[in-house]
Formats: C-alpha cells, sequence, structure tokens
C-alpha cells in the first residue's frame, strides 16, 4: 500500500514569496478559531493521536490548495468518518475536555517522553546516517535528509514513535537524537555557501552508525 | 466554510464528544493569555539573570516551566542563543510544529509552504525577505523540529539597554527575534 505526504517541504522549489503578519493577528475568518479548538478539544476523547491527526492530514490530496485551518478541517473530517463516529456505534470519548478543566489541561499537555526499553545506541559526536528508504506510512525524517552523513548532538531519551503511533500501532518508544548536517552534505553544490548547519530530531530507526 | 464548521460542532456536540463550552475557553486562552509575550518574560529574564540563563540552556524546559509557561506543545523545550558568531532559526518543515507554551499560535508564514520549504535550503534568502541580513561570516544554525522538541531562540540583548528594566526589555523581544526570523527592538 502506497503513502504518499504531500506535506514534506524542506528543500523543495517554492518561489512565492513569505508573506508577513504581524503579531496578535492569529485567524483571518471566523471559522478558523472553532477549527483550532475542535481539533484540541477533540483530542483528550481518544479517538485519534498527534500523529494520526498529521498523517491524516498529509495525506490529504489537495494539501498544497488548502489554507491551514481548511487542512485541520478536511482531515478531522476524514478520521472522525474512519472512526465510525456517524455509525451505527460510534466510538465512546475516553474523556471530554470540560469548559472548567480547559486551563489545567493546557497547562498539563501531555508529554512524549516514555521509559526506554534498552541503552541509547548512539552518544553525542558519533557520526550517523540516516536512512535512505522512504517508508510507506506516517515517518518524521525529512526527505532532504535522507541517506545523509550527520553528527549526533543531543539525546533526548525515549519519545513516543510518530511512525508506529500513526498507525495505530502503539507508541513503541524509541530514543531520539538532534542530528547536526552541514549544508554540503544536505545540498551539495546546489546552493552557494551560507555556512549553515541544519539539524533534524531523528529517531533511532531513522539511524545507522557511519 | 462557516457552515460546515458549525454543522460539526453540533454533531460532536450532539453525540457527546465535545463541551462546546469548552472551545470558547481554548479559543479566548490562545487570543488573550498565551501568547509571544509568554516567550519575551522568558528572554528578558535570561538577559537580566546569569543564572536564569544558565538554567535556560540547560534546561528550558524546567527554566520556562519556574515562569508558569508549561504543557501543550511545550513539554520538551531546548532553548538556543544568538551570539555574535552564531544566529538560530528554527522551522518545521514538515507541518507546523511550535513552542505554543511560549510563543502561543503560530504566523501563516510560518505554517507555509515558502518558509518550509527555503528555511532548510537559503536560510540567508529568507532571513533577507524578513530584513535580517547577517555577516557573511556568522554561523546559522537551523533547527527542523521534526519530533517533539520545540525550539525558543535567545536573542542577543541590544546594545546600550543596560539600563532598562526586566518589563522593558521583554518589550523589545519580538515573536519573530524568538522563532531567528527577526532581531529584538533597539534599546
Amino acid at each position: 500500500m502506497s503513502y504518499h505526504s504531500n506535506a514534506d517541504l524542506g528543500g523543495q522549489d517554492v518561489r512565492d514569496p513569505i508573506v508577513m503578519e504581524p503579531e496578535g493577528e492569529l485567524f483571518h475568518a471566523p471559522w478558523e478559531p472553532r477549527v483550532m479548538a475542535l481539533v484540541v478539544a477533540m483530542g483528550p476523547t481518544g479517538l485519534s493521536n498527534i500523529d494520526m491527526n498529521r498523517a491524516a492530514r498529509e495525506t490529504l490530496p489537495n494539501y498544497r490548495d488548502l489554507s491551514y485551518y481548511e487542512i485541520w478541517l478536511a482531515a478531522l473530517e476524514k478520521l472522525l468518518l474512519q472512526k465510525g463516529v456517524l455509525g451505527n456505534s460510534p466510538p465512546p470519548p475516553k474523556q471530554v475536555l470540560r469548559a472548567g478543566l480547559v486551563a489545567a489541561a493546557i497547562s498539563k499537555g501531555s508529554a512524549f517522553s516514555r521509559t526506554p526499553t534498552g541503552p541509547a545506541r548512539y552518544a553525542p559526536g558519533q557520526r550517523v546516517r540516516t536512512i535512505a528508504v522512504q517508508p510507506a506510512h506516517h515517518t518524521r525524517l525529512p526527505a532532504y535528509a535522507r541517506g545523509k552523513v550527520g553528527i549526533v548532538e543531543r539525546v533526548h531519551g525515549a519519545h513516543v514513535f510518530p511512525d508506529t503511533n500513526a498507525r495505530g500501532l502503539g507508541e513503541t518508544p524509541q530514543w531520539l537524537y538532534t542530528v547536526a548536517f552541514d549544508e554540503k552534505e544536505l545540498w551539495g553544490g546546489q546552493i552557494p555557501q551560507q555556512r549553515s548547519t541544519i539539524s533534524v530530531d531523528a529517531f533511532e530507526p531513522y539511524l545507522e552508525p557511519a | 466554510m462557516e457552515l460546515r464548521v458549525r454543522a460539526l460542532e453540533a454533531l460532536l456536540t450532539e453525540k457527546g464528544y465535545i463541551d462546546p463550552a469548552a472551545l470558547d475557553v481554548l479559543i479566548d486562552a490562545y487570543q488573550t493569555k498565551i501568547g509571544p509575550r509568554n516567550g519575551a518574560r522568558v528572554v528578558a529574564r535570561a538577559w537580566c539573570d546569569a543564572e536564569f540563563r544558565r538554567w535556560l540552556l540547560a534546561d528550558a524546559t524546567a527554566a520556562i516551566a519556574s515562569l508558569g509557561y508549561t504543557g501543550r506543545q511545550g513539554e520538551h523545550m531546548v532553548a538556543v542563543e544568538n551570539t555574535p558568531q552564531v544566529h538560530n532559526l528554527v522551522v518545521c518543515t514538515l507541518c507546523s510544529c511550535y513552542p505554543w507554551a511560549v510563543l502561543g499560535l503560530p504566523p501563516t508564514w510560518y505554517k507555509s509552504a515558502p518558509y518550509r520549504a527555503r528555511a532548510v535550503k537559503d536560510p540567508r534568502g529568507v532571513l533577507k525577505e524578513f530584513g535580517v541580513e547577517l555577516p557573511e561570516s556568522t554561523q546559522i544554525r537551523i533547527w527542523d523540529s521534526t519530533a517533539e522538541v520545540r525550539y525558543l531562540v535567545l536573542p542577543q540583548r541590544p546594545a546600550g539597554s543596560e539600563d532598562l528594566s526586566e518589563q522593558q526589555l521583554a518589550n523589545l523581544v519580538t515573536r519573530d527575534s524568538m522563532i531567528g526570523t527577526g532581531l529584538p527592538g533597539s534599546a
């Protein structure tokens, strides 16, 4: 089964100008904040998780034509239908976010760190190569950083692994690393030298020793 | 869109998934309570207090939490400092990951294709679009937020700001300076 993300934009040839926006200008239509709030409020129900949400958004065929909150709305609708909300036995919510509990829920958030099941494979300063194969499911290694050699900068502990969490296969926590790449490694001679280093946060299964 | 959203809200309420009053509280929280002024206070504190600055750079989640900013999309914070030699730039090429707890909701440009595509490949070009020109000798560190770690840029303290209060300093800290696409205001 194939999987195509329309959201893996790093390094792509997008020529439209960046449109500035002042601080405080959050929404551009009255329905936008309602969509934001609907998505956040659906979190505690347990019908989907953040990784499933991202997978639903990035696989929208018209992702590139939609505005940000249009993406959120379309993905939410897609997920709700998939989960059977309109069917004869809609799944019961794990929890409903009541108005009085919103502030506490925001402040608490939901940490993604978990107890690791083994020692970290890599250490800061170690050279690693990212895997080259593009998986046929949601993943968080951008295409521009595939099959590249970088240096581990930080070890973050074990975190919920998006690749499995997005498919309902469980959290299967993996060690998470910040890996730094020299611009020449990523772009070769494509761009004039900018003295830049690009770091991504990569899960252990995305890496091999180099 | 308005009708579609209202219909969905009514459906989810009817089916018992959401409390519509919670939506109003959420919207109010992000419109009035959680925004870049939170991050500005963190930066101003770091500028004034060397011990806090050390803490922020060593354990940003804890340091930021001590000022009361915690939770959603800020559970795993890392602060990266700008110096005369290094300028930091934060992006989420894959979607729009952003440190909500200290900066609130991200600006449209941060979530859009041009920034997400170009920030990792042409950072100087992107910075120029924002009116920021760095010396050629400055190193640029780009942080692509591909997991749940969220980045806060600690800008350099403006020259001549020694006599300013912490609140006055916070007023100089712009949202863009904490993403890396801007510099703080002048003292």
